[in-house]
Order: C-alpha cells, then structure tokens, then sequence
C-alpha cells in the first residue's frame, strides 16, 4: 500500500519534473528541474532495493554532474534574443511523431505477452525476501560485483575518467 | 491499489519508457545545445531505471544474487559514463560558443556537406 502511494508520488514527480526539462525556455530552470527529476528517480531506486545506486544518483548526478551543468549555463549567460524562439516545423512535428511511436514500442514490448512465459506476468516473481535481508543492493553486495565479477571495466572506468578530465581540460582551454 | 502489486514491474517499465520519450523528444525538439545535453541524461536516468527494475524483478528467479546485481553494477558504469561524457560535451559547447557566440545547434554545420 504504501510502496503503490510512494511509487506513484515519485512517478508523477519525475515524469512533471522531466517535462519541465524540455518544455521551460531558460535552461536554468530546465537544470534545477533535472535536478528534481534525479531526486525523484533516487526515490524510486530505493523502492527497488538499490540503496547504493540511489545514494550514488543523488551524489553524482544531483551533486557533480549537475552542478557542472549550472556552473556552464550561468557562465555563457545566455541573453534573451540568443535563446532564440521556439518555432513548429514540419521536421519537429516528424520528430514528435517519431518519439510517441518509439515510445508506444516501448511500451507494448513491456506490457505485451513478449517475455517468455508471460514471466513478468505471473504476479511478478521478485526477488525473494531473503535476499533483501541478506543485503541486496547494499554497498557491500553491489561492491563485491564490482570487484570481483567486474574488476576490468571497473579499472577501465578509471581510465575513461582520467581521459575526460584531460579532455574537457583541453577542449575548453581554447591555448594551453 | 492491487492493480499496481498484480503487475510491479511493469510500471516501473512504462515509467522507463516515459521518462525516456521525454529525453528523446527533448534532443528532438529542442536546438539549445545545454538542453539537448539535460535531455540525453535524462534517456540515460531511463535505462538505469529499466536495469534496477530487472535486477529486482528478474526474468529467471531463483538464481544465486550475484546474477541480480549485474544490473546495479550497470548501473555504476553508466553513472561514471554520463559523467564523462557531461563534461566532455559541456566542454565543447563552451569551445564552440567562444568561436561562435551561440549554442544553437541548428548553427552548427560546418560538416554538413
């Protein structure tokens, strides 16, 4: 009961929240309305019993990531003129269709019998309650993943941020 | 209320797939660069969503957990991904807005042939 009233009260959020994204005009408020989103969806990743996950969307994501993006719209300073009007083409409204089908396909696939056996259907087999006791999801389940299962991308992470970091660096510097 | 235990899964499915129209319409519709960027984290936020929805409810049960959390360890790696690639391509915007003074990306087609 009260998983169905969260689940609803974070969906709706997110889903608001993601439109004010694309439909505010100033990026700025786009941003801060991202940074709603994002703490809606940590939400619901707890309602999922990913627990690190969610502390890692809101550190990340709503911390660094987001922060990186305000700090760049609030230095190019858009002027008014230079955000430019929203125009209606043709090419929008293909896009738009494009989008709600795509969408639509999404959907049908995940409501539709196209899993094996119906297997979502029967009731939702979740994972059993045992394992949620034994730590699902925690630091210490998804760590052992990390490290052991999954050390070489994890390594290869480090590299890739290491290569951003240069990147952005460089890029950005215009002379070094 | 039944009606959102009977099928868990799948609502957290079609909310993936909300969420994931919206960042699509978003790099679609829109031509400032900053938001078309907000947009595809948004995409990215969806898949995490659909991972961590089938990491808890699994298609084949009864596995040891290990097998689960595959997905949260997806997860991880697209987080660290969508940080780089943020700001690598806050970066270009802002090499790209000194040379022309715009982040519209309808003015970006020096490659266009």
């Amino acid at each position: 009961m009260a998983e169905a009233i969260l689940f609803y009260l974070f969906a709706i959020g997110a889903l608001v929240a993601g439109a004010q994204v694309i439909f505010r005009r100033n990026p700025i408020y786009g941003a801060l309305s991202l940074v709603g989103a994002l703490f809606f969806l940590s939400g619901i990743y707890v309602l999922l019993a990913a627990h690190l996950i969610a502390i890692l969307q809101i550190i990340v994501y709503a911390g660094a990531v987001m922060v990186l993006f305000v700090f760049v719209i609030m230095l190019l300073n858009l002027k008014e003129e230079e955000l430019g009007e929203q125009r209606i083409t043709a090419w929008k409204g293909i896009g738009l269709a494009a989008v709600v089908a795509s969408f639509g396909v999404i959907a049908w696939r995940a409501l539709g019998p196209a899993f094996p056996q119906g297997a979502l259907m029967q009731g939702d087999r979740r994972v059993d309650n045992a394992l949620l006791v034994a730590g699902f999801g925690g630091v210490k389940t998804v760590g052992r993943i990390l490290y052991l299962a999954s050390i070489l991308p994890f390594e290869v992470t480090s590299l890739l941020l290491l290569v951003a970091v240069v990147a952005a660096v460089v890029v950005a510097k215009g002379r070094i | 209320m039944d009606f959102f235990h009977a099928h868990q899964a799948q609502h957290y499915l079609v909310l993936a797939a909300m969420l994931f129209a919206l960042g699509a319409a978003g790099v679609v519709l829109r031509r400032n660069a900053i938001i078309v960027l907000m947009s595809i984290e948004l995409m990215l936020n969806a898949v995490n969503l659909t991972f961590l929805a089938f990491s808890r409810f699994p298609l084949v049960p009864n596995s040891p957990m290990g097998s689960f959390l595959t997905g949260h360890a997806a997860v991880f790696f697209v987080i660290a991904t969508a940080a780089a690639e943020a700001s690598v391509g806050l970066a270009i915007i802002i090499a790209v807005f000194r040379s022309r003074t715009s982040v519209n990306v309808d003015e970006f087609d020096t490659l266009k042939l």
